[in-house]
């Protein structure tokens, strides 16, 4: 297992920084895609922005994009209409073989 | 760099079948030869197999299998554009004087591994296609105001010339209302909105121009060729009413080709989903972004077939290793004008565009008569 499925497992958010190119590696990566150092792996902040939505049966599944750079798709609680650009708490995330995040409105 | 020309193909019908790889691509080789009477085993010197089936070995084994003792053979997978890539590889070969006669065969059987890509761990949860389609679908009607209605044309179209195409997996045509009415996979797309997983198989021949004039009299010129990844993570789609790698390899292809949009005859287009063709014939240079669905209404109401005359992949099925170079042959038989019900009249000069993995790669070649 990789360090972000490790601490996904663990319900943490990490990703991969590159402390040469100042850059988050994305989709999670050992090493930096630009200059090929290996990455430090770092939490990713809670709070993203909606991108865009939609819904199967009653679950609402969505892209959340977190510090202005890396997107991720996952699953959105809410009662009211989701708004493009609204900002988003990442409540829950794990790792069971399958990568798994969970939004609610902030 | 040397001319190439298509020189012939073999098909299969698309089915359920549960055949294994290997006889589902001696099928497709069998068929080319059967259509090519000049056509010897020991003239071809590069056989190349495309699949995303987890099988060892295949290009020898194919190539065993249908007495051929190439120079080169090997298998190439790049999930739904496997196809596209093998012949891009195969005119490559021949451009450069290393090869001149190339078999490209491609094949998937219905259950392909092929269809959902783990790695991309952005997509979390919902790593299954229909995910990254809903989500294009639903960024398009935002931005363009796309509607079911719009959605639901391309399929009914593409159904309808899948009719006359014997190899076709459908052959049955839906009313627009059956199509809006089928089932709500997401709240943005309906089953009928999809393209089929299936088993099929698709071979093409590609050779220099003097290998060609001995194997046919009426080649078809590959004249263009582009492609581009930009990811293979569907997340890095930052226009998600676009498709970014698509417009890089058109761009690419209509340079090579020296042709414009305006240029292209007919075209088949990778419709995996229903918005698919409508963002394609927009960045493809056929329509002005946003007008899509227009031009693909004015297609169906006018039954004019420029835009996937075979039926697409949703009307013809989606054995991923086959479609991009069951779409070569098809541009090539339209080319040749020899597409039976489904010729788009006087075509001279026609486009294959073939994308995989959320357009995180597309391809698109330029072939003239």
């Amino acid at each position: 297992m990789t360090p972000f499925e490790e601490e996904l497992k663990k319900g943490k958010f990490v990703c991969g920084e590159c402390q040469n190119c100042k850059k988050l590696v994305w989709p999670p990566s050992n090493y930096c895609n630009r200059c090929f150092k290996q990455v430090t792996w770092r939490s990713v902040s809670q709070t993203a922005k909606l991108i865009e939505f939609s819904k199967k049966d009653d679950v609402i599944f969505c892209i959340a994009e977190f510090e202005n750079e890396i997107r991720v798709m996952g699953s959105l609680q809410t009662d009211t209409k989701p708004v493009i650009g609204q900002d988003l708490k990442l409540i829950k995330c794990s790792y069971n073989g399958n990568e798994e995040f969970v939004f609610q409105p902030k | 760099m040397r001319k190439v020309a298509l020189a012939g193909f073999g098909l299969t019908k698309f089915s359920k079948e549960d055949g294994s790889i290997d006889s589902l691509m001696l099928s497709a080789t069998k068929s080319l030869f059967g259509n090519m009477p000049n056509l010897s085993q020991k003239d071809v010197d590069v056989v190349l197999t495309s699949t995303n089936d987890d099988h060892k070995y295949l290009a020898s084994i194919v190539s065993e299998l249908s007495g051929i003792a190439p120079k080169i053979s090997h298998s190439v997978e790049s999930l739904c554009n496997s196809g596209a890539n093998s012949a891009i590889s195969a005119f490559s070969y021949i451009a450069s004087g290393l090869a001149d006669v190339a078999l490209v065969v491609g094949a998937e059987r219905f259950d392909s591994p092929g269809l959902v890509l783990e790695w991309d761990k952005s997509r979390g949860q919902y790593k299954h296609p229909i995910f990254w389609s809903s989500i294009f679908t639903k960024a398009h009607a935002r931005k363009y105001g796309t509607t079911k209605e719009d959605l639901a044309i391309v399929s009914a179209k593409n159904h309808k010339n899948a009719l006359d195409n014997p190899y076709a997996y459908f052959e049955k045509t839906y009313s627009v209302d059956e199509i809006m009415n089928s089932r709500n996979l997401t709240d943005d797309i309906r089953l009928l909105d999809c393209s089929l997983p299936c088993s099929g198989s698709a071979a093409i021949l590609l050779a220099s121009e003097e290998a060609a004039r001995n194997l046919t009299d009426s080649p078809i010129w590959i004249s263009g060729i582009g492609q581009r990844t930009i990811s293979a993570g569907f997340t890095k789609n930052y226009e998600l009413t676009s498709m970014k790698s698509t417009i890089d390899a058109a761009s690419m292809a209509y340079e090579m080709a020296k042709k414009e949009p305006d240029d292209i005859d007919v075209a088949e287009i990778h419709d995996a989903f229903s918005v698919c063709e409508i963002i394609e014939v927009e960045d493809l240079g056929f329509v002005k972004k946003g007008l899509g669905k227009e031009f693909v209404r004015t297609l169906y109401e006018t039954q004019d077939k420029k835009i996937n005359p075979r039926g697409g992949l949703i009307g013809a099925g989606h054995p991923l290793g086959a479609t991009g170079i069951a779409q070569i042959a098809e541009i090539g038989q339209q080319l040749q004008g020899k597409a039976g019900k489904r010729q788009v009249s006087g075509a001279k000069t026609g486009l294959v565009q073939n994308m995989s993995a959320a357009a995180t790669s597309s391809s698109v070649l330029i072939l003239q008569s």
